[in-house]
C-alpha cells in the first residue's frame, strides 16, 4: 500500500520539480579576503533564479550601506546573479541576499568578505 | 472496518485533499538557517515532507528482545502555519526465549502550528496535538489497545546571530521538543498505563551552513550537503507503575540534504540501564514534497 501511494504520488506529480535555490559559491568567497576590491560580486546558487524578485546588498561591517549598481542576472548562467561594485576600501564587508528560485521558494542569507585585510 | 483498509482510506483521502493543493514555501527555513527534518525528535516546522521509509534495528532492551521496524511519515500543510502529519510502521519483534512476530504498529496522527518563525535569530517554534490510536497495530508487537494523546512543543534555535569573533560557531543549531502523554486507558490487560513526560534534543553542526555564510572552506559534494548531529530523546514516566522511570537514547549520526531528497543515518546507543544494552542503527529516506511537487501537492491548501 506504501508504495503504491507513493508512486501515486510520483506519477500526479511529475516533471513539475524545481527547489529552493541555496548559495553554491560567491565570488570573492564566503568570508575570504582579496587583495583588492573586487568589481563584482557573483553569487551562484543551486538552482535558477528569477532575478527580479531577488536582490543583493553590501554594507561595511559597522553596517554602513555601500552603493552599488543593480544585481542583475548573469546571461550565461540562470543560476547567477551579478552586482557591480564601487572600489571598496580595505576592510570587512557583509553582503545580504535573497533570491526566488523558479518554482517561487524564497531564500535568503548573508556572509562577510574583506578587501585588503 | 480492517486496519489496512483504515490506512488505506486514510492515506487516499489525504492525497485527494493534497491534490487540492495552493501554495509554494515550507522546509524547515527560519532566515537563512535551513532546519533538516531529523529522525528522532519531533521537528520544529510544520512542511509537505514524507518519510519512506525510515528503517532501524533497535539495541536489545533490557529483557533481551530485538526488533527491526519499516516506518513512514507523511505530513501535510493545510495552511501556511498548520499541518497534518500521520504515520505508521510495520515491525519485526524477537522476544528473548520465544518466536519472533511481526505486524504493525499503532497508527499515529499529529496536528501541528506554527507559533513564530524568526528569521534575525533563526528561531522556530511550534505547538501541536499527536495522538497514537489504539486498536490500529498488532498488540503482540507493542501495538496499543488504547489511544494516547500528546500535547508537544517544539522549538528550534541556530547560532547564526552570534558574533564574528565565534563565527566558527554559528552553524551550529538546537532543536528540541517536549511533550505528555495522556493514554485514555489506565490499565490494558495486567499493565498500567502510565503518563509519560518525553523531551528530545537535537544538536546539529551544518555543513551547508558553514560553507554558505561563514566561510567557503572548499567543500565539495556531497559534504557540503551534510548536517553531522546528535539526537537525545527520552521518556520518564510520571506515574503508576512507572513513576520516575526513565528510558531514552542517543543517537549519533549524518543528514545529508539535497535538492529535492535528505538522506539521514544515526547510531542508536540505549541511555539508561532499563532502556538496553548494545547498539542499532537507523537510515532514513525523505522527500521535500514541497520542492517535488512546488505545483501541486507541496503547496498549503489554503493560503500561499
Amino acid at each position: 500500500m506504501r508504495w503504491v501511494l507513493f508512486g501515486l504520488i510520483i506519477a500526479l506529480g511529475a516533471g513539475e520539480a524545481s527547489a529552493h535555490a541555496f548559495l553554491d559559491h560567491a565570488v570573492p568567497p564566503v568570508g575570504a579576503t582579496v587583495a583588492a576590491s573586487p568589481s563584482t560580486l557573483q553569487l551562484f546558487f543551486s538552482e535558477p533564479i528569477e532575478p527580479s524578485f531577488s536582490g543583493v546588498a553590501v554594507a561595511t561591517a559597522g553596517g554602513q550601506p555601500v552603493t552599488t549598481g543593480a544585481a542583475a542576472a548573469d546571461p550565461n548562467n540562470p543560476a547567477a546573479l551579478v552586482l557591480p561594485l564601487p572600489q571598496l576600501k580595505p576592510g570587512r564587508y557583509r553582503v545580504r541576499w535573497h533570491v526566488v528560485s523558479v518554482d517561487t521558494h524564497r531564500t535568503e542569507g548573508s556572509f562577510e568578505f574583506s578587501v585588503g585585510q | 472496518m480492517t486496519f489496512s483498509r483504515l490506512t488505506a482510506g486514510a492515506a487516499c483521502a489525504a492525497l485527494a485533499i493534497a491534490l487540492l493543493a495552493g501554495d509554494a514555501g515550507a522546509h524547515g527555513f527560519a532566515g537563512a538557517r535551513f532546519f533538516p527534518a531529523t529522525i528522532l525528535t519531533d521537528d520544529p516546522f510544520v512542511a509537505d515532507e514524507l518519510s519512506l521509509p525510515t528503517v532501524a534495528g533497535s539495541p536489545r532492551d533490557a529483557d533481551g528482545a530485538h526488533e527491526f521496524s519499516l516506518d513512514w511519515d507523511l505530513a501535510k500543510r493545510i495552511t501556511p502555519d498548520l499541518g497534518i502529519s500521520f504515520g505508521q510502521g510495520w515491525k519485526y519483534l524477537k522476544p528473548s526465549g520465544s518466536p519472533a512476530v511481526t505486524g504493525l504498529d499503532a497508527f499515529h496522527a499529529g496536528l501541528d502550528y506554527q507559533l513564530f518563525r524568526d528569521g534575525p535569530r533563526e528561531a522556530i517554534g511550534l505547538v501541536g496535538l499527536h495522538a497514537s490510536f489504539g486498536h490500529t497495530g498488532r498488540i503482540a508487537v507493542g501495538a496499543p489497545d488504547f489511544t494516547t494523546l500528546s500535547p508537544t512543543v517544539a522549538f528550534g534555535k541556530g547560532f547564526g546571530d552570534l558574533p564574528q569573533s565565534l563565527s566558527w560557531l554559528r552553524p551550529i543549531a538546537i532543536t528540541g521538543n517536549m511533550s505528555v502523554d495522556f493514554p485514555t486507558k489506565t490499565t490494558s490487560a495486567d499493565t498500567t498505563n502510565p503518563n509519560n513526560f518525553n523531551y528530545g534534543f537535537a544538536f546539529e553542526y551544518s555543513l551547508e551552513y558553514l560553507q554558505r555564510q561563514v566561510r567557503d572552506v572548499g567543500l565539495r559534494p556531497p559534504f557540503n550537503r551534510m548536517i553531522p548531529l546528535v539526537e537525545v530523546a527520552f521518556t520518564t514516566g510520571l506515574n503508576r507503575d512507572a513513576g520516575g522511570q526513565t528510558v531514552g537514547t542517543v543517537q549519533p549520526g549524518i543528514i545529508w540534504a539535497g535538492q529535492f531528497v535528505q538522506v539521514g543515518a544515526e547510531v542508536i546507543l540505549p541511555a539508561t540501564r532499563s532502556t538496553g544494552r548494545g547498539f542499532g542503527g537507523v537510515v532514513q529516506l525523505h522527500f521535500y514534497l514541497d520542492d517535488l511537487f512546488p505545483g501541486s501537492i507541496g503547496r498549503p491548501i489554503f493560503g500561499n
